[in-house]
């Protein structure tokens, strides 16, 4: 083991480089989960007709297959059919695909879980549905959904890593190559990644519990 | 429409695919509880030093990728000459990596139960064993059964980085089948097929428990 070795400043800013990449790619990933994950959660709510129950396949069908196995699909398959893109557009797009649809279940049960009766309350107070669910319903929900979509980003964040697969520059990738000079970096090398890993999941998980509790 | 002879000419590789597949997440199902229990008795155990290591353990193994643990088993270990095929390496990762949720699902379901039980078994004459045997373990599984059923299906999603370390699951053939045929799509579209065949009937039983559950209290 080469501790000194493999912590030289190059490898640091490499591996600092990937997890820049890892946070990009997550950063970009929840939020256009989060925007289609709102728009499924709430039509599936809603239960509009047939758009509802196609929803609700789909989210099914993404929900119950690995994430590996869009990352490889969105990258290796669909340029079959004429849709390429680059490697950091395919991992966003599979990380989108996958996270929107858990994202999805999360804003539908945050939604079900506000009381019907406040529904019916602010309709007989003499508002429309839209603005019921615009002023009552969803601040109250929104504030629910949080800490589950604090988790749901820990996941995403180490999600991340599988697109080690198609060669994602991100932190997991750099930690391999810079392992592949030697073999005495191995150890010191993952350590460290871990360690990265570790201390933003971990503090993202304390933020979590604390809205948890403060929501409760 | 996808192209079935993709199917029927290799059918041969998807189920020895799928069979790996539900080999290691059954290993690992079966792993994960075995250690996931041992820690949930550590952070609950009115021993200090035992909840630290319970603590440490779950906090650090939940917040890292599944893939770091995987890769350091696969290549960092024969650096210091443990040497593990990829099969052993990809599944035993997968064991420490879930016991850590399971661990949590499990002191969950038992802190649910409350103190009382305990102390209205125990002063009518029974013995420890006998009270969590008796009272608070049937009890405390019904409310763990569904978390543990996610958790499974996360296994069975998860078993897929053994295609990382090459060790023949379904992913795995599908990628070496891609290979020979030339064809990607089609081939996917496959194997998407196989892990829903496991992983929808398995969400499937889960959400009925939850409702069960539910409906019960």
């Amino acid at each position: 083991m080469d501790f000194a070795g493999a912590y030289s400043p190059d490898h640091l800013k490499f591996l600092l480089d990937g997890f820049f990449v890892t946070l990009k790619v997550a950063i970009i990933s929840i939020i256009a989960s989060f925007v289609i994950a709102a728009f499924v959660g709430i039509i599936r709510y809603t239960k509009i007709p047939i758009l509802s129950q196609i929803f609700a396949v789909i989210v099914e069908i993404v929900r119950n297959l690995p994430l590996l196995l869009i990352i490889f699909f969105t990258f290796f398959a669909l340029p079959e059919i004429g849709i390429e893109m680059s490697i950091e557009m395919a991992a966003i797009v599979a990380l989108t695909i996958f996270e929107s649809s858990m994202i999805s279940e999360i804003i539908r049960s945050g939604l079900n879980s506000i009381e019907k009766g406040q529904i019916e309350a602010g309709r007989s107070s003499g508002l429309t549905y839209t603005q019921t669910l615009w002023h009552i319903v969803l601040p109250q929900a929104l504030r629910r959904m949080v800490p589950p979509i604090v988790s749901q980003f820990i996941s995403l964040l180490k999600d991340t890593s599988l697109a080690v697969v198609i060669a994602l520059p991100e932190l997991m990738h750099n930690a391999q190559v810079i392992n592949a000079q030697n073999v005495n970096f191995i150890i010191p090398i993952f350590i460290l990644a871990a360690f990265m890993y570790w201390a933003v999941n971990y503090t993202l998980s304390i933020i979590a519990r604390k809205l948890e509790l403060k929501t409760s | 429409m996808p192209d079935f002879s993709i199917l029927t000419e290799n059918w041969d590789m998807y189920i020895k695919g799928f069979f790996i597949t539900i080999y290691t997440s059954l290993i690992g199902l079966i792993g994960s509880f075995i250690l996931g229990t041992i820690l949930a008795i550590f952070r609950i155990a009115p021993f200090k030093p035992f909840n630290w290591i319970g603590t440490i353990y779950i906090e650090f193994f939940r917040n890292i990728p599944l893939l770091i643990i995987a890769f350091f088993l696969f290549t960092a270990l024969p650096t210091i000459n443990m040497q593990l095929d990829g099969f052993q390496a990809g599944t035993l990762a997968l064991i420490i990596y879930t016991s850590a949720f399971i661990a949590e699902a499990i002191r969950a379901g038992i802190l649910s139960i409350p103190k009382g039980q305990t102390e209205a078994a125990r002063s009518s004459g029974l013995t420890y064993t006998q009270t969590m045997r008796y009272i608070i373990l049937p009890q405390a599984i019904k409310i763990v059964i569904p978390p543990l059923g996610n958790q499974f299906i996360n296994l069975v999603k998860n078993s897929s980085i053994l295609t990382i370390l090459a060790a023949g699951d379904l992913m795995y053939q599908a990628d070496l089948i891609s290979t020979r045929t030339f064809v990607t799509f089609d081939v996917y579209i496959f194997v998407a097929i196989f892990y829903l065949v496991i992983t929808i009937p398995l969400s499937t039983g889960v959400n009925y428990l939850e409702k069960r559950l539910a409906r019960s209290n």
